[in-house]
């Protein structure tokens, strides 16, 4: 019988959950369980779609069948306004989930003769909710009752009756009632309906609608304060509380690739880290958008899903763009891991952008996103400012790892049209202008990048088709070399490369000959200094053998003169002076050439 | 033949205003449409189909189904100036 309760402490109330997406959230659970709701809002506000869905949500994923009373459409249209949103309404007729009872009241075929109430009514919604066993029931819209029956006393006691009655029976029901002129219903039904009440508000600012919901009152419950951004469209209802982010967000030490080789070098851990943001701003054709594909594909690439939301390029344009420079985004779009998501800014509001932005990351519930740019959003600063606040809040409590573009209008990176952005980022990556020599050539740095060393440098990078490549900084005299100065620079080291490599080769050539020259010197040094003491050795030998025959003829004339001969013998000069020549003649007249040995 | 009338009352119980209006119809139709009118009282409590059926939102109320068109009126019929009105019966006494 009783719904699902939300059993939380500070919210002792029984919830009868919407299933709308982000309402529940907003309720803080859900419409108070067996009590009459109040939804106001003007036509066309939502309140009849807002009060079908509840039912439809009820019966199919709630288990709790419901009955609609319409005062205004039929069954059949009611049913054929909701078929696009998938709502199959006669299926649940049919299976006893739903009952649509038309209450039509033609004023002309009505005359009052006496003393009625409205019991009618009570038999025929305890009727239908008999049938089904419903546990919700919405009365749409009830107002048309005041302009049907000419006596209000009595409609304003039957109405009494009707919501004690309701909460007798412990239906949880939806009542909606036209906004009136300073008050929240024409007819002041909100002084019957005082549980909860929930007023739908459809503004238009700036030639752009805006739906809003707020919860004006719910006796009993906390519940959210603001004006909430909701959308109607072929999905159904989606409230979006969008301030409910904080800065709460877990973060995460896993690093991934930035899809630029080059870039991720720059970087300290050789990444980015996971669920942070990524600001990549630049002049109009810097490449951010390729940059931010690199980012794309090399989600997909790790197998991660990814949603490029585009707000100057169709998906088209976006693929081919991008495929010039290399970068495949159709595979990944065909295998789904990339859903690239197009709206021109200007087609919503800024809160129907989050909105939307919130339950597609919902939906599809990406690791990683490219917004391309955020500059595109235009208005007053401080509303820009608060809304892409809330856009990255949004995507860091999901640890989505975005990357920004942001369009620059100059290389002064303090430009306009910043609002603010870069400070919040975590990784800030400039890309700029370098014109000298005649030509414009592409430099990219990292100016931030929070928890991570990074490189100083400005490193120039090429959009090639085979994606983008840094190149080697080269610096020169008037700072940063780039394009056909770095080439040249880069041919002229070649050059001086070589030449050095010549110079070497030259030398050792010189070397390896003069060292040829020195050893055949030295041979024939070698060869002269044998000669000349061959030449010594014949001497010496000459000499021993005149000494001998002097000794003997010495001998002999000793013999002759009858004396013995002793070594004493006082005519020796001669053999003297030739010991002396003996010991010198080595050294002798070539004494200049061995001292250049 | 044009000019018999049959007549469906629907009420909710046997309320104060229920009984009131039976009473008021029978001695409505003995004055104005004697010998030439059929009542049919139907009780929602018994059939409350019957008030989705038929449209029925307040009660009591009274449905003249022939001669046609449909008409129906609503309250326990003590005013029988609007219930003639009502009924488009002309309120000339009987001869």
């Amino acid at each position: 019988m009783q719904s699902k309760e939300a059993d939380r402490p500070a919210s002792p109330l029984a919830k009868t959950p919407t299933g709308i997406p982000g309402l529940d959230e907003v309720l803080l659970g859900g419409l108070p369980a067996g009590r009459p709701t109040l939804i106001c809002g003007a036509a066309g506000s939502g309140k009849t779609l807002l009060g079908m869905t509840f039912l439809v949500n009820g019966a199919t994923q709630f288990g709790e069948p419901g009955v609609l009373v319409s005062f205004e459409e039929t069954s059949q249209d009611l049913a054929d306004n909701v078929a696009s949103l998938g709502f199959d309404v006669p299926a649940l007729i049919a299976a006893k989930k739903l009952t649509i009872d038309h209450i039509r009241i033609d004023r002309s075929e009505i005359e009052e003769t006496g003393e009625y109430d409205l019991e009618g009514l009570f038999v025929r919604l305890g009727y239908a909710v008999d049938q089904i066993g419903a546990k919700r029931v919405v009365l749409d819209t009830l107002e048309a009752l005041f302009s049907s029956l000419g006596n209000e006393d009595i409609l304003r006691a039957e109405l009494r009756r009707l919501f004690a009655w309701l909460k007798q029976r412990g239906l949880t029901a939806i009542i909606t009632g036209e906004r009136g002129d300073g008050t929240l219903t024409r007819y002041g039904l909100e002084e019957y309906v005082a549980d909860c009440v929930i007023l739908l508000d459809n503004r238009v600012e700036d030639q752009v609608t805006t739906r809003r919901l707020r919860i004006v009152k719910y006796r009993g419950s906390a519940h959210g304060t603001n004006e909430y951004p909701f959308l109607m469209d072929d999905q159904g209802i989606t409230v979006v509380p969008l301030s409910s982010a904080g800065l709460d967000h877990r973060i995460s030490h896993d690093v991934i690739s930035t899809g630029v080789p080059g870039l991720d070098a720059m970087l300290g851990p050789g990444g980015i880290y996971r669920g942070s943001s990524v600001l990549i701003s630049g002049v109009s054709g810097a490449g951010k958008t390729i940059l931010g594909a690199s980012f794309a594909a090399a989600s997909c690439e790790r197998g991660e899903r990814c949603m490029f939301f585009s707000f100057e390029e169709s998906v088209d344009q976006l693929v081919r763009t991008v495929g010039s420079a290399g970068i495949k985004l159709r595979p990944y779009i065909e295998t789904g891991l990339l859903r690239v998501e197009t709206k021109r800014p200007s087609s919503f509001g800024f809160e129907m952008h989050l909105a939307l932005m919130q339950r597609e990351l919902d939906r599809y519930r990406p690791s990683a996103v490219v917004i391309d740019p955020v500059t595109s959003f235009r208005g007053p600063d401080s509303e820009v400012h608060a809304f892409l606040l809330r856009m990255l809040d949004m995507l860091k409590t999901r640890g989505i790892t975005t990357i920004f573009t942001s369009l620059t209008s100059s290389n002064d990176r303090v430009a306009q049209g910043d609002f603010g952005l870069s400070s919040l980022m975590d990784t800030w990556t400039s890309l700029l202008d370098i014109e000298s020599n005649g030509e414009r050539n592409r430099g990219l740095y990292v100016l931030k990048s929070r928890g991570m060393s990074h490189s100083n440098q400005i490193r120039e990078y090429l959009v090639t088709d085979k994606g983008v490549k840094l190149v080697e900084a080269y610096l020169g005299v008037a700072g940063v070399l780039t394009g056909s100065a770095r080439l040249s620079k880069e041919a002229e080291d070649k050059v001086e490369a070589q030449r050095q490599r010549d110079e070497i080769a030259h030398r050792r050539r010189e070397i390896a000959s003069r060292r040829a020259v020195a050893e055949r010197q030295i041979a024939e040094l070698h060869a002269e200094i044998a000669a000349q003491e061959t030449e010594a050795a014949r001497l010496a030998a000459q000499d021993e053998r005149r000494e001998t025959v002097l000794e003997a003829d010495r001998a002999a004339m000793g013999a002759s003169r009858g004396v013995h001969t002793n070594g004493e013998a006082k005519p020796h000069m001669p053999s003297e002076k030739l010991r002396d020549m003996r010991a010198r003649a080595p050294r002798g007249p070539r004494a200049t050439t061995q001292g250049t040995r | 033949m044009d000019d018999r009338y049959n007549l469906r009352l629907y009420v909710a119980g046997q309320t104060p205003k229920s009984l009131a209006a039976i009473a008021n119809l029978k001695m409505l139709c003995n004055t104005h449409l004697a010998g030439r009118y059929t009542v049919e009282i139907i009780d929602l409590v018994d059939k409350p189909e019957l008030a989705i059926m038929d449209q029925i939102l307040a009660l009591p109320t009274l449905i003249r189904r022939l001669p046609q068109p449909l008409k129906r009126i609503i309250g326990d019929l003590s005013k029988t100036e609007r219930v003639l009105r009502g009924l488009d019966i002309n309120a000339r006494s009987a001869f």
